[in-house]
């Protein structure tokens, strides 16, 4: 039996937010979803928010979710944390507040915690039209494939959790649990990312040019741009054109789309500066 | 709060003439079997006794039966006991749903040479006998299988599997923890060399058990040691968990005609929750099954949330849904018998026993729709939305 915390057995047998938010006519508001998982892998999170525009403000959140027990109240935690929060703060919960906001939970099922995180994203991405960073579907870039995980979710979660080995992984996002024929892969990106943690400068700025060179052509194809100024230590300065140039939100937005992809595949104390 | 116990297929309760005909030998009788004096040599009778309704229960020879300390030893004995006698033999046939000791240990073989065919099953959870038939060859040298399933209560025709392995000059083993004391089961004129059976599964204590090995066949023993079970196994007994198996394998024959009631109790919680919780079906339904296990999957909705639901209201069962052990994938039998996705993380056991009651079984069909029908109100997934859920699916195969 899983040695679950009251706060979790609590949002279990009594969730909070639990349902769904239908479309709406309301001017001013908005209403975005955001699923991950499927019923293959043993859990599934559609997350319904509501967002006001003006203030890109996210006014209600409802949850559905298949899963366990501490899916479910990883699920209606989220609703509770994100309700009256802006989009950015939002975007700034970890899976660790999220288990946090649980009093934790068991190591095997921080996954949970991560399933709601990642919806979270989706929805708040998927409101602002922001192709989404990791999409495990995408051809070629699963690792896993029993649970359909790719490179870049792998990368995210241990630089985020400071994760160390294989098996952490595999709490945190299932890879490796399945048929477990990509272990070795996940212990190569464990040690691709231990490794950057001492890159030489050069070694950082192909990193980084490589990245930009990838997002480029989204957001060019939206009307917007980026160029490396130059970096200092783990600033890095860019020039930013934003998708549509007058608007301060998507602005900010862009920025800490880049942020975030460096964050994943280069180093995670990277902060984006606009010059 | 009282506990609705329908867990048996994990284990059972000690029976209380069990538990009496056992605490003598915790007290009063503690001499050592082995021992010259009078003292010790009662506890020997004891053991004596213990033999004869053993194996009594199972139509064999006292002679034939070796006390052990668990189903896993049995197993572990059986397999190893074969191999090493028939050393020029290096391939070994199981099944892909057998208990975790038996899959286990048969990949710690492959590892040491040995060549593994693991049977399919089909959807009902049946073996197909031409696909035995075909993986036998002279390098043969032990089949095993279940007798019944620990999961679904789908029962192996194991004689027909034994002709078969016979036929092959092989040996043959059976797992038959399940289904002693369920199930009538005649070894004297059997095909079956080997069968495990475990105590706890039938009223005894755990940490009892014994396995058969049919007269005038080889043996050679796991645990080396003195003269105790004739020199194969050796190891102080222990004397009140054997007398305590003795006592459970008397009642256990005597009960056995009582298992139809057992079986209507069952069938009566299957018929009714597949009346009432639409989207429910039962899985091996179309096999021979054991007359107390009943093992139902909820689509939609996960195993474990069901369990902790069910759990709240005293109610014991259990899951082979991934989130309810350490593993991520769920229950490698149901993965074997390729259910859909939508009822392999929803499928639940129910396993009874002469303990069971109506009123215990009413309850659960009171508690039970409200509990699914909570979750349901909760998941994203449901038969309506099947197109959604059909698309994740294709796209998540279709990568792999």
């Amino acid at each position: 039996m899983w040695n679950y915390s009251e706060k979790v057995l609590e949002l279990f047998y009594q969730p909070l937010n639990q349902g769904v938010i239908a479309d709406t006519e309301e001017p001013g508001f908005a209403v975005s979803r955001g699923e991950v998982g499927s019923i293959a892998c043993g859990d599934a999170l559609r997350l319904h928010l509501k967002i006001d525009r003006a203030q890109d403000r996210i006014v209600d959140a409802k949850f559905q979710t298949f899963g366990c027990t501490s899916a479910i109240a990883s699920s209606s935690a989220l609703t509770e944390m994100v309700k009256g929060l802006t989009l950015d703060e939002a975007l700034a919960i970890t899976n660790q507040d999220i288990a946090d906001y649980l009093g934790g939970l068991p190591q095997q099922k921080m996954h949970c915690s991560v399933m709601g995180q990642e919806a979270l994203e989706k929805a708040i991405y998927h409101y602002r039209g922001i192709p989404f960073p990791h999409q495990e579907e995408e051809e070629g870039s699963l690792v896993c494939t029993c649970f359909g995980v790719s490179a870049e979710r792998i990368r995210k979660v241990v630089q985020q959790n400071h994760l160390t080995t294989a098996e952490q992984v595999m709490s945190y996002v299932k890879a490796g649990g399945g048929c477990g024929s990509c272990l070795s892969a996940i212990d190569d990106i464990l040690a691709e990312v231990a490794a950057a943690k001492g890159m030489t400068t050069l070694q950082k700025i192909n990193k980084i040019q490589a990245v930009l060179a990838g997002l480029r052509p989204h957001l060019q194809a939206d009307g917007g741009d980026v160029e490396l100024f130059d970096i200092h230590g783990d600033r890095v300065l860019v020039h930013l054109k934003g998708a549509c140039g007058s608007c301060a939100s998507s602005f900010t937005t862009l920025k800490e789309v880049i942020e975030e992809r460096l964050r994943q595949e280069v180093l995670d104390s990277l902060v984006v500066e606009a010059v | 709060m009282t506990v609705i116990y329908l867990d048996n297929n994990a284990t059972t309760s000690v029976a209380p003439s069990v538990l009496s005909a056992m605490l003598p030998y915790l007290t009063e009788f503690y001499g050592n079997p082995s021992s010259m004096h009078r003292f010790g040599g009662q506890v020997a009778k004891a053991l004596q006794t213990a033999r004869e309704q053993v194996a009594d229960l199972i139509g064999a020879l006292p002679s034939e039966m070796i006390f052990t300390s668990c189903g896993t030893e049995g197993n572990n004995t059986a397999i190893r006991s074969a191999l090493a006698t028939l050393p020029d033999r290096r391939h070994i046939i199981t099944t892909q749903v057998e208990h975790a000791c038996v899959l286990n240990l048969c990949k710690t073989l492959e590892k040491q040479g040995y060549r593994v065919t693991y049977l399919s099953v089909d959807a009902a959870g049946q073996l197909d006998l031409m696909e035995l038939e075909a993986a036998l060859t002279g390098d043969t040298a032990v089949v095993s299988t279940m007798y019944a399933n620990n999961e679904t209560g789908v029962i192996f025709p194991v004689e027909k599997i034994g002709a078969l392995v016979k036929s092959a000059g092989a040996l043959f083993h059976v797992d038959a923890v399940q289904a002693v004391g369920k199930v009538p089961i005649h070894l004297q004129n059997s095909s079956i060399d080997f069968l495990t059976l475990s105590g706890h599964k039938f009223h005894a204590p755990k940490g009892t058990g014994a396995l058969f090995v049919r007269r005038g066949v080889r043996f050679r023993p796991l645990l080396i040691g003195g003269h105790q079970e004739r020199n194969r196994r050796g190891g102080t007994e222990n004397v009140a968990g054997i007398v305590g198996l003795g006592q459970a394998a008397a009642l256990a024959q005597r009960n056995l005609d009582a298992m139809a009631s057992v079986q209507a109790l069952r069938d009566h919680l299957e018929q009714s929750v597949l009346a009432t919780i639409p989207d429910t079906v039962v899985n091996g339904r179309g096999s021979p099954r054991l007359p107390n296990t009943s093992n139902i999957g909820f689509k939609y909705i996960e195993g474990e949330a069901i369990l902790l639901l069910l759990d709240r209201e005293g109610i014991c069962a259990s899951s082979g849904s991934a989130c309810t052990s350490d593993s991520l994938e769920p229950s490698h039998v149901l993965r074997a018998m390729g259910l859909p996705y939508s009822v392999l993380h929803g499928s639940i056991r129910f396993s009874l026993s002469h303990y069971t009651t109506l009123a215990e079984i009413e309850q659960v069909l009171r508690i039970l729709p409200e509990i699914v029908g909570k979750l349901r109100a909760l998941s994203p997934f449901s038969s309506d939305e099947e197109g959604w859920l059909h698309a994740r699916d294709a796209a998540l195969m279709s990568s792999v």
